[in-house]
């Protein structure tokens, strides 16, 4: 059935049935691929979207509660890779092999828009779902201070 | 030495700089990889610039273009070639640009670029003396034709920062590149030596970050071509075991559905390396995968489909029971009589154990293969390209000079990308060879942890006769697994004993095996130095002590064990609830200690508090993408000893997500503090995986220490940690 959606500020009209997860309808019928597929049962967060300017994972979302609100997803985060998480995240090199960043990036930025300045414990209950296999998550925490002080909000 | 310190609250590295925008760093995509969707045909060839040899080509803008013939998995290759390639060069860094090596050049070339693979820790510990002495070469050449444009000697012309002088002439790299091109040198110069390094021994920011931080990386599983179909492949759940049949007849009217094809065994090298299953393809993922889902399917599981844990740990206390292959460094007397006739010494006997465990790499296992009749396309999250190209072209039967792999960023790959991705590059090449079109087929996360090629199971059953002066006079230890390196780490272990046996025996399995990010230590780093540990305890001697003693003479294990007695302050009398672990052992020719912290409720709960790592790599080029590997390695092995653990059941795994496979998640991760203990000899030590090994024993040891309980297998979730 034919749904409209709002990705990244752009209008989308797509074919797909209506519990078709978000994720697949991003990656294979949009073509933003940078929101990955790790676990399918939203438990690894490296499908991490933001619905209303809430984290999400995309992997267990259907399409049709997309319907109506708006999407974002890391291509969409800043114009020039310059949201204050992205900014940290390569000030202090988080990635390794990359895969999860993306959904660790849009879990680190939802927390900051709802907690300005994250305490450790904050910042683990916020990313305890996002699996990180090279194990980034030192430098990721490391990195979400410091787009705190960079004044992501 | 260099100190890198990361905790909790604080990010610190002391060796150099790491602000943003001063070490930002040109970077350029190779043309497919930041192009995939648009055109993707073009390979990372001759495009960039004039060409010098096979790996640096000099731009017109000034740039330099470094072709990688390596994978980046997460490792830094894609940072440390170039370093390796500018060293000798001498350009300024900045103006580096780094792309992936055509793989189809380097076959047809006959392995022009030496070996693609990459695995084993080898990018920069084996393959630096070929890498630099391609750099070496380039400047030399491009120094020689100045030389002769100028008139001089080629000792009389200097190369820096890209620009040839001699006395008042001066050039730039890009003006004497086509002349350089066409230079044949009488004699290839030597490499130089870590003394002479300006750039290697730096702390460099990776290149690839800016593309990982936007979505914008390209993955194989990004992969998108022109009328490119999707597919999914459900194999016998049993490994071996064969489809019987399916009903397409079931699905056909489902949405997208194109079609449904059997997947037949494959015949490679060691046997078959594509398992019996079916595929449906259909116009999307998603539609593919429901619709196999709902697909009946009969299965001939054969007799493998009884085994289970418990049946293969009665194998193992058969061969128990009887003698193995004697292997390793076998030295001294009878040890059986010693430990029979003990007379008033002391005989410590344990066993260890750890189970099957799986890759779990971020990106399930995929490929993407385009198939014509005179040409293949196929991308595919291989640690070997080349070896993906020798898949792809088997499959087909398309001559291997025609067949083209696309090297994209990988997902993390940790040994589980090795071999070229054998089953799903096959898989895949099978289905668009029938279709005759573009297919891109993912397994989903069950299919990949349930036909990944695992990580061998470990049992060690150690005896040690422990001497009047607390040390061991002879030691045994018999060692059962489904490989030959279930001994790793044991039989060719560090430490002087007299009287010392090692034996091992193979049991079989039929569940596919490969190798797993420190293949052998990995599992053994925790069996053998927790066993270490109960023969410092059994013969009262402080643990860190005790290996100091054990390795006395070896300065390259001393090195390491003498900073870990300076920096982590080790004690084993700290109240109960707390204890700290140390434990050691060589990976990749790396000797890497691990001293862990951590508190243990009454309840039983564990928290690793902190884990030193102090390393022996002889050199290091990047000790800040040293100090990432360490800390990555380290929750690698952590994770998988603490929660992970896979559970065989009629014959398949059970736990096949990361619901039930657990792995290390932010809220455990210990701050890691990392310390290098060079010395600086001629063999070069691996850093991308030498950190696993001694964690999971150190914090065993630790939690020994807090509790009085020995942990002697894995996971330790599985086991009751509370005390009173």
């Amino acid at each position: 059935m034919a749904l409209t959606l709002n990705v990244n500020g752009t209008s989308r009209t797509v074919d797909v049935e209506a519990e078709t997860p978000l994720l697949w309808v991003l990656r294979d019928t949009i073509g933003l691929t940078g929101t990955k597929y790790g676990c399918g049962i939203a438990r690894c967060g490296a499908c991490t979207v933001h619905i209303d300017g809430q984290a999400v994972r995309s992997c267990n979302t259907k399409v049709s509660a997309a319907v109506g609100t708006r999407v974002t997803t890391i291509e969409g985060l800043s114009a020039n890779s310059n949201h204050p998480v992205q900014v940290a995240w390569t000030e202090i090199g988080v990635p390794q092999c990359g895969y999860c960043q993306s959904g660790q990036i849009m879990a680190a930025a939802a927390l900051l828009s709802k907690r300005a300045r994250p305490t450790d414990a904050e910042i683990d209950e916020a990313m305890v779902e996002n699996l990180c296999r090279c194990g980034t998550y030192l430098r990721i925490r490391a990195a979400i201070h410091r787009a705190a002080e960079l004044g992501a909000r | 030495m260099t100190n890198i310190n990361v905790t909790r609250r604080q990010f610190n590295v002391t060796t150099a700089a790491l602000a943003g925008g001063g070490m930002m760093l040109g970077f350029h995509m190779p043309a497919h990889g930041a192009a995939t969707n648009k055109s993707p045909w073009l390979l990372p060839t001759e495009k960039e610039g004039t060409e010098i040899n096979a790996w640096v080509a000099i731009d017109p803008d000034g740039g330099v273009t470094m072709r990688v013939p390596h994978t980046e998995q997460g490792q830094g290759a894609l940072t440390s070639v170039p370093m390796m390639l500018a060293e000798e060069l001498h350009v300024d860094w900045k103006s580096v640009r780094a792309v992936f090596a055509d793989p189809n050049r380097h076959v047809r070339n006959s392995n022009e670029y030496v070996t693609m693979s990459t695995s084993g820790s080898n990018v920069v510990r084996s393959r630096h003396p070929h890498i630099m002495a391609a750099g070496a070469s380039a400047r030399e050449r491009l120094k020689e034709a100045a030389a002769k444009a100028w008139s001089v000697a080629r000792t009389e012309v200097t190369a820096k920062d890209g620009v040839l002088t001699a006395g008042n002439r001066r050039g730039t790299f890009a003006e004497f590149a086509t002349a350089a091109a066409a230079i044949r040198l009488e004699a290839e110069p030597k490499i130089k030596t870590p003394d002479q390094w300006w750039l290697l021994g730096t702390s460099v920011q990776r290149l690839d970050i800016p593309h990982k931080v936007n979505g914008s990386a390209q993955y194989s599983i990004d992969t998108r071509l022109p009328n490119m179909v999707y597919a999914n492949v459900v194999c016998c759940p049993v490994p071996w075991g064969k489809l019987k049949s399916f009903n397409f007849e079931a699905i056909k009217g489902r949405p997208g559905v194109i079609g449904a094809y059997e997947m037949k065994m494959g015949t490679g090298r060691g046997g078959a390396d594509m398992q019996s299953g079916v595929a449906v393809v259909a116009d999307s993922f998603y539609r593919a995968k429901t619709a196999l889902d709902l697909m009946p399917i009969e299965w001939d599981v054969g007799a493998s489909g009884a085994v289970t844990d418990k049946t293969l740990a009665a194998d193992v206390q058969r061969f128990m029971t009887m003698p193995g292959e004697a292997t390793g460094a076998n030295a001294g007397g009878d040890v059986f009589a010693m430990i029979a006739n003990p007379g008033t010494a002391k005989v410590v006997k344990a066993e260890y154990y750890r189970p099957y465990e799986t890759h779990f790499r971020m990106e399930p296992i995929n490929a993407t293969a385009s198939v014509t009749a005179d040409r293949v396309d196929v991308w595919t999250p291989s640690q070997d390209q080349s070896a993906a190209l020798q898949l792809a072209a088997s499959q087909s039967g398309v001559d291997p000079k025609n067949v083209y792999p696309h090297t994209t960023f990988i997902g993390g790959a940790f040994g589980g990308g090795g071999g070229g991705n054998t089953g799903v590059t096959r898989q895949a090449t099978e289905l668009s060879k029938q279709l005759g079109r573009p297919v891109k087929l993912i397994w989903t996360r069950e299919e990949d942890v349930r036909h990944d090629k695992q990580r061998s199971p470990h049992t060690t059953q150690f005896t040690a006769v422990i001497g009047p002066n607390g040390y061991p006079t002879a030691f045994f230890s018999r060692s059962v697994g489904t490989e030959t390196r279930v001994t790793s780490g044991i039989a060719d272990m560090p430490y002087q004993i007299a009287n010392r046996r090692h034996e091992r025996s193979l049991q079989p399995s039929h569940i596919p095996t490969a190798t797993h990010r420190a293949p052998g230590t990995n599992s053994n780093g925790f069996i053998m130095e927790g066993f270490v540990d109960e023969m410092a305890q059994a013969g009262g001697i402080n643990p860190l002590d005790w290996r100091l003693k054990m390795t006395e003479g070896d300065e390259d294990w001393q090195a390491v064990l003498r900073v870990m007695k300076e920096k982590s302050g080790f004690r084993t009398d700290l109240p109960r609830g707390e204890g700290m672990g140390v434990a050691i052992m060589e990976d990749h020719a790396s000797i890497c200690g691990a001293c862990a912290t951590v508190t243990v409720s009454r309840r039983g709960v564990l928290t690793v508090e902190k884990v030193q790592v102090v390393i022996n790599s002889q050199h290091v080029i990047n000790p800040l993408n040293c100090a990432e590997q360490l800390e990555g390695a380290a929750c690698w092995e952590l994770g998988t000893a603490w929660t992970a653990g896979l559970i065989l059941d009629k014959g398949q795994f059970q736990n096949t997500n990361i619901d039930t496979y657990q792995l290390m998640r932010i809220n455990q991760m210990p701050p890691v503090e990392v310390h290098f203990a060079l010395t600086k000899g001629g063999t070069w030590g691996g850093m991308g995986e030498p950190a696993g090994p001694p964690t999971p024993a150190a914090v065993a040891n630790a939690i020994f220490y807090a509790t009085g309980k020995r942990i002697r297998t894995t996971p330790f979730k599985n086991h009751d940690l509370s005390w009173a």
